[in-house]
């Protein structure tokens, strides 16, 4: 039965993702603690972004699998990217994106 | 002429060459509706991004209110059901019928604590009156506050939801691999269920710094 899955992860390489996944986990509590102000969400995300990738590579046999594997999986998170940076920009460059909640630009709409 | 596509392997559907074809086709299909879940959930977290963007401090000061304890210790829950789901997929494409029907188990039984703990967390916020609508407590917690519940309410719901599902499923697979379903020739289904419920976990994996790490 050969097919392209032939060569995947062994119980070793799950129980080693394993315990990085949890290590990381671990890791990105710690920062949470320690409060590194404007870097906390570039270390919570980066963590998370590095988790993600060793589930989607090992857990779900991306890194083993073939070339159209590896296509739909990227469309899906270039897709999610694509949303996420237009959408962002759009907001940030008309300045709809208050630097404090005392200069909200559009307050006037929250009258209550 | 049908008989020129009969397969020696049973499990083979007449439209593939063979097995290893099949497969490939449900992991396309599979991955196709994982594309589609990312947008999904995507969407919320589009949305989550932006308010959190125009209101920094009171979602900070929302997310206060938030067990991170709970919250972590579910994370923890949950990489490890995935872990268990790798095992049973792979004990599934050895053939390993025991220690696939036990890792369905473990993962079922991990996953169900997951939700008994969201559960207890929510009950604990609505009681303090987190719930947006008409229970919220406005006099002691702001609008914007009440919109990072919104969105805390809506993502972790949505989250349930598709481990509930992802339960059921487990539990399908478990009945299916009693009867002697899968062999080493046949587990695809085990195979997709275990990307469906990966996702799940990465979604978790995003969802709880996001939530629970504010400043």
């Amino acid at each position: 039965m050969a097919d392209e899955h032939e060569q995947h992860a062994s119980i070793g390489t799950y129980t080693v993702i394993y315990a990085w996944l949890v290590i990381l986990m671990l890791v990105t509590i710690g920062a949470w603690v320690l409060n590194l102000g404007a870097f906390n969400i570039l270390i919570a995300l980066t963590i998370a972004i590095v988790k993600a990738i060793l589930v989607i590579m090992y857990f779900m046999h991306v890194k083993y699998s073939g070339r159209m594997v590896w296509v739909f999986s990227g469309a899906a998170f270039l897709w999610l990217g694509i949303m996420l940076a237009l959408t962002m920009s759009d907001y940030l460059s008309r300045k709809w994106v208050p630097r404090r909640l005392s200069d909200r630009p559009v307050a006037h709409l929250f009258k209550s | 002429m049908l008989e020129a596509h009969a397969h020696a392997n049973p499990h083979v559907a007449h439209q593939f060459d063979d097995a290893p074809q099949q497969r490939s086709a449900a992991t396309l299909g599979m991955w196709a509706f994982l594309a589609t879940e990312v947008m999904f959930f995507g969407g919320l977290f589009l949305c989550y991004t932006v308010y959190r963007a125009s209101y920094h401090d009171a979602f900070s000061q929302a997310s206060h209110h938030l067990n991170v304890w709970l919250g972590g210790f579910n994370t923890v829950v949950l990489l490890t059901s995935s872990y268990t789901m790798a095992l049973a997929v792979h004990y599934a494409r050895a053939g390993d019928r025991q220690r696939l029907i036990r890792y369905l188990w473990f993962t079922i039984l991990l996953g169900s604590v997951f939700l008994v703990i969201k559960a207890y967390e929510w009950s604990t916020e609505i009681h303090h009156g987190l719930l947006p609508g008409d229970h919220f407590n406005r006099d002691l917690y702001s609008r914007e506050i009440e919109l990072f519940y919104v969105g805390y309410f809506a993502m972790t719901s949505l989250h349930a939801t598709h481990m509930i599902v992802g339960l059921g499923i487990l539990l399908t697979l478990v009945w299916m691999a009693r009867r002697g379903t899968f062999t080493r020739d046949y587990n695809t289904p085990v195979d997709m269920s275990g990307l469906y419920w990966h996702f799940v976990d990465v979604v978790w994996i995003f969802l709880f710094p996001l939530l629970y790490l504010i400043h």
